[in-house]
């Protein structure tokens, strides 16, 4: 079993639940640990209950995991709500002045920090917040100066007062625990490697900067709104254009414009801001200009559950404007690949002319994950496809809609003398001529109807087909899609410690789908079962309508919540046995 | 070879022919507004290839494809966002966007009050029939109230929509009305419009003849009035031009109600883009840049 410890912080929003998250992570990280941080939280500002989980620990944590072993409560409600996580060798961390302890399992410390008596309350009002980061470590066996040095970071753009008002306290606490707790059983082990703590969202937004992405534009949209944040906040540096639009509608629209002037471009949304976006996705096939739209899925319908998560908009994406024509769907596997996948989907659809979507969801986009600086990679391998960027050689009359074999027409991007011409969201001829006599002509309509569509050939060729992981002669197969890859993965060990062997299929191109390869793959499964975070199983609706092909079980969760990997373990177990055919696991955390 | 230098020959009115010839009801208002544009093109001497027209869809929007330069025929409404995205990317380009009333005012009105307050250095040119006419008659958001349509047989029951005062209280920097049927007139304000820096709006009375029978060129042609006729008129004065673009009646004031040149244009005042045109950047993120990206997350 991977070594890991996950520590819990709960309190009201507006507590300072963040601050301390962000310091135990970059902690662990410099200490070469790996981390993953998941923050459940309500659509309030000040008030309700947040609670964040980071696991951290010298193997990848790819997901938060199923035990807690250090839970700080910031308030009662986290107390009340979540001591019972805690099992033998766990520990509570809490306010003694203000904090009635619950009852705890055998074998859990309580450990309550005299706050008042360690600090002056008056003076500074997240003092116990500090108390319990100081405690913790010492409690984990980390020395001092580390949280030093990530206090003065936090604090540096105050006065010095500050910053050492803020170390002291930490010391007390430290030092108060040091003499008063156990210490963990497991003191946090060091590696030589450093990582970057990172959100999905960032990646994303990175990982457009490396592509190449000049434009970006966005309206804020939960959990979306990340991507635009690091783009405006780096726009100067990285030279992009960023620009906050009236609504989705504008967005999508003004990301093809910027596209048709020949830069890369991309926006972000949810989604309900992408369900606006959907006409002009259809512009962007029509007209063959190549955009990349991030969808950050959260749990709907409609408005839904803003803060939380869900793997629901499959199908809105595979239906995505009125038509028949080639789109390119991807759902990244982690944090470090929402970086690595932008550059990918862009060489995809610069070089088809069509529309890329990712399909992110609140999981990455919000979740934190350490990811080894060199994987995040500036220098991407860039390809845009077959545009013509200068007038060169004399050529014949351009036709911007010529008909190929490929179905790919050269792309001219407008400026150019000897190549204007005209895009367009009706049909239209070769040369891009849009009056009813020519797009009505059901020979010209057919033709340019093919010419499209001939595109999905090269598009499938263009991206690799999925691969299965493990023993090839498993127990069962688990079949996910997206960001269940590390929590399926982890499921995975755990079963073979229980003896059942298992073997993952995960996808991270949903269009095109490699439906042969998945079947050929499948046929030779003993027992397959997918897991989605939704409530219709829309990936298992998806593998049907392409492949006739019906799994022996499902398992989903549309709580709002992530799958933890005991939820699959459990799941996969009750339907080894013969019990369920669908298995729907309950999330035991509740915000 | 093509990098020779070639001395440039002037562009003349039959070099901006599109290829196809329009498809226009014979007699339409939207004629006069294409001739206009030609003319003024002809007449700045812009090479066609610098200028990239954009609309929407409608009758008035199927202009792109009358024009020999590059062009984009986009969706109902959202040529201002698709525009702004172009010029944002290639400011070196002179984009003009051209539609009607019902996808700019109607559909398209959201993006019209947002793009105006950003100034984007952009020739809005609407040609207004009041009424929809690609989809066979019904009301428009500037038809009068009253006014028979398919789809207010009885009348139109909502109040018209006021373009140049939306305009003038939306922060356009050059807000100006035009006749179709006046071509000189129309010509010189279409120069101006794209000679100005920054966001121009231009109205233009283009009478639909097969589904308007209330607002014809006879029924504008009294009572149009060019308010360059008044020496005392003074298009930087905005609450002349708010009076002024409130008249409806006996005068409809046509020309330039209101022009300001102190507000820098979206391109300029963009850091990212005092460089040069986005898409002549270098998209590789330096070295250096990019390992402080990666720093601050460390």
């Amino acid at each position: 079993m991977r070594q890991s410890f996950t520590v819990g912080i709960g309190g009201a929003a507006g507590q300072g639940v963040a601050t301390p998250g962000d310091i135990f992570a970059k902690i662990f990280s410099r200490r070469g640990l790996h981390v993953n941080a998941y923050n459940a939280y309500q659509s309030i500002i000040r008030g309700g209950h947040t609670f964040l989980m980071i696991r951290t620990g010298p193997d990848p944590v790819t997901n938060m995991g199923d035990r807690l072993d250090l839970l700080i409560a910031l308030n009662q409600d986290t107390m009340d709500r979540h001591l019972g996580l805690l099992t033998e060798g766990g520990a509570c961390l809490y306010n003694a002045d203000q904090i009635k302890p619950g009852t705890a399992a055998a074998g859990v410390q309580l450990c309550p920090i005299p706050v008042s008596k360690l600090a002056d309350i008056s003076k500074n009002k997240v003092a116990q917040n500090t108390l319990a980061l100081g405690a913790a470590l010492s409690m984990m066996g980390i020395g001092f100066p580390a949280l030093e040095v990530a206090l003065a970071e936090q604090f540096g753009k105050k006065d010095q007062a500050v910053i050492d008002e803020n170390v002291n306290v930490a010391r007390a606490g430290y030092d108060y625990a040091s003499q008063n707790f156990k210490p963990f059983a497991w003191p946090l082990p060091m590696t030589d490697t450093k990582y970057a703590v990172l959100s999905g969202n960032a990646a994303l937004a990175m990982g457009g900067a490396a592509a190449g992405v000049k434009f970006y534009c966005a309206y804020p949209m939960s959990p979306s709104t990340g991507v635009l944040h690091w783009m405006a906040s780096h726009a100067r540096k990285a030279g992009i254009v960023v620009r906050q639009v009236e609504d989705e509608i504008g967005v999508i629209n003004m990301a093809i414009g910027a596209a048709q002037a020949g830069v890369r471009s991309m926006c972000a949304t949810s989604g309900g801001g992408f369900a606006l976006m959907s006409e002009g996705l259809g512009l962007s096939a029509q007209a063959e200009i190549p955009v990349v739209v991030i969808d950050c899925q959260r749990a709907g319908p409609s408005t839904g559950v803003p803060t939380k998560t869900e793997q629901g908009d499959l199908w809105q994406m595979l239906g995505a404007a009125f038509g028949d024509y080639p789109r390119v769907i991807a759902a990244p596997l982690d944090i470090g690949d929402c970086f690595t996948l932008i550059p990918e989907i862009f060489n995809v659809v610069d070089r088809f002319q069509c529309p890329g979507i990712v399909l992110c969801d609140l999981l990455l986009s919000e979740g934190r994950l350490s990811v080894d600086p060199k994987n995040l990679d500036f220098q991407p391998h860039i390809d845009r496809g077959d545009l013509i960027t200068s007038n060169g050689e004399p050529h014949e009359e351009y036709k911007r809609y010529l008909i190929t074999e490929s179905g790919v027409s050269p792309r001219a991007i407008p400026g150019i003398p000897g190549f204007t011409h005209v895009v367009s969201s009706d049909e239209h001829d070769e040369n891009g001529v849009l009056i009813s006599d020519e797009y009505t002509n059901a020979t010209k309509r057919r033709a340019m109807m093919e010419k499209r569509m001939r595109k999905v050939e090269g598009i499938e060729k263009s991206v690799p087909p999925p691969e299965l992981t493990g023993p090839a002669d498993a127990d069962v197969t688990l079949i996910g899609w997206g960001s269940t890859w590390g929590v399926i993965e982890e499921a995975i060990e755990l079963l073979r410690e229980e003896g059942i062997s298992a073997n993952q299929l995960q996808i991270r191109w949903l269009v095109p789908l490699h439906g042969d390869t998945i079947v050929k793959i499948l046929k030779n499964s003993r027992h397959t079962i997918i897991v989605e975070n939704n409530f219709s199983g829309q990936f298992a609706r998806y593998l049907r309508s392409e492949t006739s092909f019906v799994p022996n079980g499902h398992i989903r969760k549309y709580d709002g919540e992530p799958f933890m990997p005991h939820h699959i373990v459990e799941a996969v177990k009750e339907q080894l046995a013969g019990n369920t055919n669908l298995s729907v696991p309950v999330h035991e955390i509740t915000v | 070879m093509a990098t020779d230098v070639i001395t440039p020959k002037q562009m003349v009115m039959a070099d901006l022919k599109g290829k196809v010839d329009p498809d226009w009801c014979p007699g339409c208002g939207d004629f006069g507004v294409l001739a206009a544009v030609q003319k003024a093109l002809v007449e700045l001497q812009i090479p066609k290839h610098e200028v990239m027209t954009i609309s929407g869809i409608g009758c008035s929007s199927n202009f792109p494809g009358f024009i020999d330069t590059y062009g984009m025929h986009t969706l109902h409404g959202r040529s201002l966002p698709v525009a702004s995205g172009m010029k944002l990317a290639n400011h070196a380009m002179t984009v003009l966007v051209t539609g009607g009333d019902g996808d700019g005012f109607g559909i398209g009105a959201g993006h019209f009050v947002h793009t105006m307050r950003r100034n984007l250095d952009l020739t809005y040119i609407v040609m207004d029939n009041q009424i929809y006419g690609l989809t066979t008659g019904q009301t428009s958001p500037t038809s009068r109230v009253g006014m028979k349509t398919k789809s207010m047989p009885f009348g139109n029951v909502d109040a018209p929509t006021n373009p140049v005062s939306l305009a003038l209280s939306a922060g356009a920097t050059f807000v100006a009305r035009g006749f179709s049927a006046d071509q000189k007139h129309l010509t010189e304000l279409i120069k101006r419009a794209i000679e100005h820096k920054g966001f121009s709006f231009l109205d233009v009375f283009s009478p639909c003849v097969t589904y308007n029978h209330d607002n014809t060129f006879q029924w504008f042609r009294p009572r149009v009035k060019k308010l360059e006729d008044n020496p005392a008129y003074d298009p930087s004065d905005w609450q002349a031009a708010i009076e002024k673009s409130l008249l409806w009646g006996d005068e409809i004031p046509i020309g330039l109600f209101f022009e300001r040149n102190d507000i820098p244009t979206a391109h300029d005042a963009d850091p990212v883009l005092k460089s040069g045109p986005l898409v002549h950047q270098n998209s590789r993120i330096p070295a250096d840049v990019a390992k402080s990206f990666i720093d601050e997350l460390m």
